[in-house]
């Protein structure tokens, strides 16, 4: 018997006796995520991060003091009972810790992995707040991961009511469109997505990478909603193949979720991002992983730029997941280049350790000011602007001012851009009626309501870029709407 | 949805026309749109391809593709009754139809294709139609019947005089243009140099010049911004706001630059694929 188990048996021990108290607790060790190699990983897709053992997952949760109130269910955005889930985990009653989360969340083995914990529900964590240090507090997100994987074997289909007659339209399968298809599903209506992309999954199997969410988990969760029979229309664009307004008066849909994500990339506007080997993450990403381009000449058809030194340009999940990505592909050096400093990155810590882990080096407080092109049109270097930090803007944190004369050039052969995605316009030129504020996301109530009759919207196209466990919440909301318009 | 192959015909060495079942998209495309299309569900390449033609009726839409790289050699390969692994569309903007009076339509190799539709929907909008039509040799001149029967007047042209003119498009194109009544306005579909030409010859006369773009691809939704192309100094995605522009307008060195990016990669997957085909023995 290890060490790890030994204390494991003896906390048990006292658990029993009800004699384990708040002192025991903070002395468990808080819990490392076991992690694929860092230097193995680099030339694999495999998911980096390994999951709890037995052991680990029930000390974890025993650092878990059950407040009274409860602050980390404040932090999160779908109000999970995360204490009850956690003790019961602590208790090893992991049946029942699914089934309190899968209360609130129906995608708990995505959410375990790449929900932002530290800024949710670990933020509020009074285990944190003790030791002064977030990444101290009990780790929700790998105990959700962790019950979440144990059931998905055994997963069993939801139920559904009686057929109602009335039939509703998903537009989009991310996160969203997933949560409304089960929860409109299970009250009895028909449903039908329709899909853009020949795979569904929206972000989740286009953006995010194998190697921090394996396509098979969102396979599973595809699975499970045809089982329950709903249909899935792939190749199939709204607004184009049909518009909202056939769907509804000539097809017979009595509602429709939009859920079409965010989907339209930035960039810089700097001199040299037509060149050859510039690429918006979202393709760098949609190549590498919806296509396949990792097996370019082996299966796939997909082509990638076979490079040697790239320039990621942002400090988000995407700017992560491109660079990491990278690294994969084969570059020699991946810079990661971020105008603040490295405390301002809104990509999760885990990420952030992760990349570092790989090679990829941080290039904070520099931003490009053009791209460098060779005569035949491909990328050669990239000439930056050293930044620092003034005063703090609208988002609070502080503004990050050029410094002049900073100039200093790097030498790339790629460049990705990875600042953010706006809306896809394709739904408002589409849909007359349907009203969109200036920055082109659709406006909705607090139900999840559009301006127009029967239609609702959630995730990235209302939010802008924001998160899966958000959309997941909206899709909630609009599907507990949608039943009720139904209904009545 | 099972994307059959309704009938398969070589119109020349390297192009082939394909009917195929896709009645969704036969019945809500406009002339001017395109589709993506691949060979396998899985991991085949997404290719836009711009729809020639289609018969709501049937459910079918008529596709016209050169066999460049693996994934068109691939396509070329199938047979009537094979089914196509997808089809996604129609996609981009539609052409603008309106009578204008007369149109100079210019399609060089496969551009024919897709001009064919936008000069058919022209005709019925009761334009007067001039159509060039070039192509490298007699041998790879596609679609010179149905062009006969939508135009008021067919110049033909071929590089090596095998057949119609000896001359490049542009050629016949500036005479139209020099004419007493010039023409007003004119499309052009082609090669990327050969546009890029059309528009520096109907530039000089002033005559408005609608080109229409195949730029590389990969969703055609506008969500990867693969297909940007510089128009009038600013960034537009060929797939959404496209993929017809002001010719005048568009940046042509930048857009073929981009357009070369993968010749290399592509080539030697095409080697692989025809090294495999010998070994189990295909032709
Ligand atoms: C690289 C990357 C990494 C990310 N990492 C994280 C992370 O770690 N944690 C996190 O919480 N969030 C992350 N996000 C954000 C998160 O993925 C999104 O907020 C979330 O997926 C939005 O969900 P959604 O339901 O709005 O739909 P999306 O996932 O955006 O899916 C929309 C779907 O609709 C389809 N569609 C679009 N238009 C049409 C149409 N006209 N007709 C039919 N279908 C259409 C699209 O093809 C797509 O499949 C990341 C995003 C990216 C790009
Ligand atoms: S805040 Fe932390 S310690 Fe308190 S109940 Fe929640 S997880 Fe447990
Ligand atoms: S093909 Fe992706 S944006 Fe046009």
């Amino acid at each position: 018997m290890d060490a790890q188990e030994k204390m494991l048996n003896e906390l048990i021990k006292k658990q029993q006796a009800d004699e384990l108290k708040a002192k025991d607790r903070y002395e468990i060790p808080a819990q490392d995520m076991p992690a694929q190699d860092g230097i193995k990983r680099r030339s694999n897709m495999n998911e980096v991060a390994l999951g709890y053992t037995e052991t680990q997952a029930r000390l974890e949760a025993m650092r878990c003091l059950q407040c009274k109130n409860a602050p980390c269910v404040e932090g999160c955005p779908v109000r999970i009972r995360i204490r009850d889930f956690v003790v019961a985990i602590a208790e090893g009653n992991n049946e029942e810790a699914i089934s309190i989360i899968k209360h609130n969340s129906l995608l708990p083995a995505v959410c375990g992995r790449v929900c932002p914990q530290e800024v949710q529900c670990q933020e509020y964590c009074t285990v944190g707040k003790k030791f002064k240090d977030p990444e101290k507090s009990v780790s929700i997100g790998r105990l959700e991961r962790y019950v979440a994987d144990l059931a998905k074997e055994g997963d069993e289909v939801p139920g559904v009511a009686l057929p109602t007659g009335k039939k509703v339209a998903i537009i989009g399968s991310g996160p969203g469109g997933i949560v409304v298809a089960a929860d409109v599903r299970r009250a009895g209506h028909e449903v039908t997505i329709f899909e853009a992309f020949h795979k569904p999954g929206g972000v989740m199997v286009y953006g995010i990478p194998e190697f921090r969410l394996p396509k098979s988990i969102v396979q599973e969760e595809i699975d499970v909603l045809k089982k329950m029979g709903v249909e899935l229309i792939c190749n199939f664009i709204v607004g184009r193949t049909r518009t909202i307004e056939q769907l509804m008066t000539e097809d017979g849909f009595d509602a429709v979720y939009v859920g079409v994500g965010a989907g339209l990339p930035k960039f810089m506007n700097i001199e040299g991002e037509h060149l050859v080997g510039v690429y918006s993450a979202n393709e760098y990403l949609t190549r590498a992983n919806l296509m396949k381009a990792y097996q370019f000449g082996k299966g796939a058809d997909t082509p990638i730029a076979v490079s040697k030194n790239v320039a990621v340009l942002g400090g988000g999940n995407v700017a992560m997941d491109s660079a990491r990505m990278a690294v994969r592909l084969g570059a020699e050096n991946v810079y990661l280049v971020y105008r603040r400093s490295e405390k301002e990155m809104p990509a999760r810590v885990e990420e952030v350790h992760h990349a570092k882990e790989e090679g990829v080096q941080f290039c904070t407080l520099q931003n490009p000011k053009r791209i460098l092109g060779d005569d035949q049109g491909n990328v050669v270097g990239m000439e930056c602007l050293k930044y620092e930090l003034g005063e703090p803007d609208d988002s609070g944190r502080r503004r990050p001012v050029a410094i002049e004369g900073s100039e200093f050039e790097i030498d790339v052969d790629t460049v990705i851009v990875a600042i953010g995605n706006g809306a896809n316009p394709l739904i408002q030129q589409t849909t007359p009626g349907l009203e969109f504020n200036k920055w082109g996301n659709i406006v909705v109530d607090e139900n999840c309501k559009t301006s127009l009759q029967g239609v609702y919207a959630g995730g990235d196209i209302v939010l802008g870029a924001a998160t899966v466990i958000l959309a997941m919440g909206q899709g909630r909301i609009a599907a507990a709407a949608i039943n009720q318009y139904l209904h009545g | 949805m099972s994307f059959k192959i309704l009938s398969k015909k070589q119109l020349s060495e390297n192009v082939f026309q394909l009917d195929v079942e896709a009645p969704l998209v036969a019945r809500s495309r406009k002339a001017g749109q395109f589709v993506i299309v691949s060979v396998d569900e899985d991991a085949g390449e997404r290719i836009p391809l711009t729809i020639a033609g289609a018969d709501p009726q049937k459910g079918s839409i008529r596709l016209i593709f050169q066999r460049v790289g693996k994934a068109t050699a691939q396509m070329a390969d199938l047979h009537e009754a094979d089914a196509l692994g997808y089809i996604a569309g129609p996609l981009g903007q539609p052409t603008h139809i309106q009578k204008f009076g007369s149109v100079v339509c210019v399609g060089g190799g496969i551009g024919n294709a897709p001009l064919l539709p936008i000069a058919t929907a022209l005709k019925e909008a009761d334009n007067q139609i001039i159509s060039i039509l070039g192509a490298r040799n007699q041998e790879l001149l596609i679609l010179e019947d149905e062009f006969k029967k939508i135009s008021d007047e067919l110049i033909v042209v071929t590089d090596d005089g095998s057949y119609g003119r000896k001359a490049l498009v542009t050629e016949p194109l500036k005479e139209i243009c020099s004419r007493d009544s010039k023409p007003d306005c004119a499309i052009t579909i082609g090669p990327a140099v050969m546009m890029k030409f059309c528009c520096e010859t109907t530039k000089g006369f002033n005559v408005p010049t609608q080109v229409s773009l195949n730029t590389i691809m990969v969703d055609g939704t506008g969500m990867c911004g693969g297909c940007r192309v510089e128009v009038g100094g600013q960034t537009k995605f060929v797939c959404v706001d496209g993929p017809e522009f002001d010719g005048h307008q568009v940046n042509f060195e930048q857009m073929m630059k981009r357009m070369s990016a993968y010749k290399a990669l592509e080539q030697k997957a095409l080697e692989k694929y025809r090294d495999h085909k010998c070994k189990i023995g295909l032709k």
